[in-house]
């Protein structure tokens, strides 16, 4: 039964980072693009998809809380600040998706809380990844770090990583739904961004090595880890390629591949512990009665149907968004 | 712990507790209203009822967005400020809010795909069974927060076990006595909301001498419905207050400013209670056994008082005090007004009569604040108490939380919903002013399920130049 909810909980988190990461990414190259045409065609190619991507980070919330919520409460007070400045981004840029072609004078307001809430909450969920890949400070099982103690170079590096991920997740995707000038402007972005998550992921494996940061010693004790790393490398050489080749379509599935085996690494890394070296899963979980009720009620068919909507809304919207027509209007 | 971050954080709680359910308890009565229509419109194919169904429908999607977006912040703020609260309850609360989302998230946001696609793509019966489905979601969500919140009041069916409540008998927490009181209480107070909204929006547009027909519609139905449902409300407060009576008299003693204990007991209509000294000052009050006959439906029953409770047992006596008199004020003046609305149309004489329309349109925030102080009465009312009687507030917060940190997040989030529910609400008001503009209803191609908001995007731009008398 536990394994059951680990299982839904670590579908949930990345569907979200999946998801979410293309909006979000999205919302980072709003930023640097210029022209309300650009701008129109790069919302429209996020703008149906955009909320039901956020039900995820709420389904993990609600998940985490009922089958986990030693891990619910210590990881959410820990994080206080970050965590809600990021909820109030979250919402600040999904209010702005929507008043912000209702208004001509003030868009402007709008597409800047876009663009910040979008790069709000993508920094802080590479920070607080940062923080507990390091560890947090506990003493006897409560967290001891006190304001800031998420606060390190290292989580910081990570809310960065984040940021050049998530816009490389979002410029792959623009390529596959866009056409003419914001495809070629992601593609020309792509090797760049590229280039950074690489020169990032260099840095934070010397910094990992450095300080002799425990999660290292589950590779030496899992070698079978090596494979996620592997299938990633290749991921990114097929995305190598497939700029070159000027492919529409094979770029956004091989930087998805590459998050996929990133989370497969962490997930494993941090295995058996869900607060590394603090909470293991076992220690996290809700007693069995609240496990099963959830199982029946929620779990069994409710979660797959809440896939199956999922699937169908965004085989609703495949294929390329209209080139032009400014966001609908 | 500190005492500061303490009374910030209730604050906080209390602030964005307060906004978020203005918009459920609107959205909850409008998706019930909706089915109304629709079925009204499926069974006589009278082209007004579609007219009327699909103007409210926009701003369902307004509202219904808001809603959730002040509510996903909710889910978190246990975790954030209540970790205490969130790590003991978790195993309770937590399965409950899952049911919440889970559920409403398949019924609403799929069938509200129906309701904007669907309309010349699925046969009428269908769509009108999507409507039913979408109203059956919000009410299974206030189920399933009544659920959650009367554990709090009543905790039943659980043990204590490694420091966590451990959930030993479901079927006691679903079947908690008190939801069955306090849910269809809620579930009335947003009907009766919804009902006083599409009354007074009628009421403005007679007033106005627009959309004559739809307008008077909404008087005639809004007003019956609230005339028909509010005996009822009050039924069902009544026996709120037994349940309150039986299982929490120092939220009871508070809500009643009764100082000693008294059999039978006297009843307090007004008074200043002066906490400090154990009184009532400027007290109007009906003699015994007033008290016991509303309190315990009995004549002779002992009343407690808040002299044999210990003071550290005590809410702050003042708030639940005039919040509950706040909330049966706004009750009681709703009940008048749909009486006498409903007579006066009924005789056909309601749309001449200027003084009770311009009551009736200036009524919409009676039922906001009758629900919010509602609520104030069971919250407050419960303190110093977060689980009644087994774990105090004052013990369930973050204990590492700094008065710096909660101010900072109490600032930011004042800002932000001022800001965004300001515009939110301007949104709702222009498109309540246009009115159901008489033109074929068109689907905003950017539209989706998802996007509850995006109904209303194409009718916010123009301006409301079509707006000339009615018939």
């Amino acid at each position: 039964m536990v394994m059951f909810w680990v299982s839904l909980l670590a579908i949930s988190i990345l569907l979200y980072v999946l998801l979410d990461g293309v909006d979000l990414g999205v919302g980072l190259l709003f930023g640097l693009a210029r022209g309300d045409a650009r701008r129109g065609a790069m919302l429209s190619s996020v703008a149906p998809i955009w909320d039901g991507n956020e039900t995820w980070l709420v389904v993990t919330a609600v998940i985490l809380w009922g089958a986990f919520p030693l891990v619910y409460a210590n990881l959410l007070s820990a994080f206080y600040l970050p965590l809600i400045v990021m909820l109030l981004g979250l919402i600040l840029r999904g209010v702005a998706f929507e008043f912000r072609y209702k208004t001509q004078r003030l868009r402007w307001i709008w597409d800047l809380s876009f663009v910040g809430g979008s790069l709000i909450a993508t920094f802080i969920q590479g920070l607080t990844v940062g923080a507990l890949v390091e560890g947090l400070p506990f003493t006897n099982g409560q967290y001891s770090g006190g304001e800031v103690g998420w606060l390190t170079p290292f989580a910081v590096l990570c809310g960065i990583g984040l940021c050049l991920g998530y816009a490389l997740l979002g410029a792959c995707w623009l390529i596959r739904k866009c056409e003419g000038e914001v495809r070629d402007v992601a593609r020309r972005q792509i090797p760049v961004l590229a280039v950074g998550v690489l020169a990032f992921l260099v840095v934070v494996f010397a910094y990992a090595l450095a300080e002799n940061l425990p999660i290292l010693h589950r590779w030496i004790d899992r070698p079978y880890l090596f494979v996620f790393p592997a299938i990633g490398a290749i991921a990114a050489t097929v995305l190598a390629l497939s700029i070159l080749n000027h492919n529409d379509y094979l770029p956004f599935h091989m930087v998805a591949l590459v998050f996929m085996s990133a989370f497969g690494t962490l997930a494993l890394s941090f295995w058996p512990y869900m607060i590394p070296s603090v909470i293991t899963v076992d220690q996290a979980a809700a007693p069995q009665s609240s496990l099963v009720f959830m199982f029946w009620g929620c779990g069994v068919i409710v979660f797959p149907l809440m896939l199956i909507y999922t699937l169908v809304s965004y085989s609703v919207f495949r294929g390329k968004v209209r080139a032009s027509g400014g966001y609908g209007h | 712990m500190d005492i500061t971050a303490l009374l910030l954080s209730r604050i906080q709680f209390a602030f964005t507790i307060t906004f978020h359910i203005i918009f459920p308890s609107f959205t909850i009565g409008l998706a019930a209203w909706l089915t109304v229509l629709e079925a009204l419109s499926f069974a006589t194919g009278r082209p007004v009822y579609r007219g009327i169904f699909e103007f409210w429908l926009k701003i369902f999607g307004v509202a219904f967005g808001m809603g959730v977006v002040s509510g996903i912040v909710m889910a978190f703020q246990f975790g954030t400020n209540w970790s205490v609260l969130s790590k003991m309850s978790g195993p309770i609360q937590g399965p409950l809010l899952m049911y919440e989302t889970f559920w409403a998230f398949m019924l609403e946001a799929s069938f509200f795909g129906v309701l904007i696609f669907g309309r010349s793509r699925v046969p009428p019966w269908f769509y009108l069974f999507s409507t039913a489905m979408v109203a059956l979601g919000t009410t299974f969500s206030a189920f399933f927060i009544m659920v959650n919140n009367s554990w709090m009041q009543v905790p039943t069916g659980y043990v204590l076990e490694n420091g966590v409540f451990a959930p030993n008998d479901w079927t006691k927490i679903l079947f908690n006595s008190v939801v069955w009181s306090r849910f269809p209480h809620m579930l009335l107070a947003a009907y009766l909301t919804g009902a006083f909204c599409v009354a007074a929006t009628g009421a403005w547009y007679v007033l106005r001498k627009i959309y004559h027909a739809e307008a008077r519609i909404m008087l005639r139905m809004g007003l019956g419905l609230a005339a028909v449902l509010m005996p009822i409300q009050l039924f069902f407060g009544h026996l709120n207050g037994i349940y309150v009576n039986t299982y929490q008299p120092s939220k009871m003693a508070a809500i009643e400013g009764r100082w000693n204990d008294e059999q039978p007991g006297s009843e307090v209509l007004f008074a200043w209670p002066d906490v400090k000294n154990r009184r009532n000052l400027f007290a109007i009050t009906l003699p015994s056994p007033f008290g016991s006959l509303i309190d315990s439906d009995s004549l002779t029953a002992k009343e407690t008082g808040l002299n044999s409770i210990p003071q550290e047992d005590w809410p702050p006596v003042v708030i639940p005090f005039f919040a509950f008199r706040l909330m049966v004020g706004c009750g009681l003046l709703m009940l008048g007004l749909a009486w006498l609305g409903s007579y006066l149309s009924y005789r056909h004489r309601l749309a001449y009569n200027r003084p009770l329309l311009w009551a009736t349109f200036l009524s919409f925030p009676l039922p906001f604040i009758a629900v919010i102080t509602g609520w104030f009465t069971a919250e407050v009312g419960r303190q110093p108490w977060v689980v009644y009687g087994v774990l105090r507030t004052a013990d369930a917060m973050t204990p590492f939380l700094t008065a710096r940190q909660a101010t900072i997040s109490l600032v930011i989030f004042c800002a932000v919903y001022a800001f965004i529910f300001l515009f939110g609400t301007f949104y709702i008001y222009r498109l309540i002013r246009t009115g159901p503009a008489r033109k074929q209803f068109e689907v905003p191609h950017l539209a989706v399920p998802n996007r509850p908001m995006s109904l209303a995007d194409e009718e916010l731009i123009e301006e409301p130049s079509h707006l000339v008398a009615g018939e």
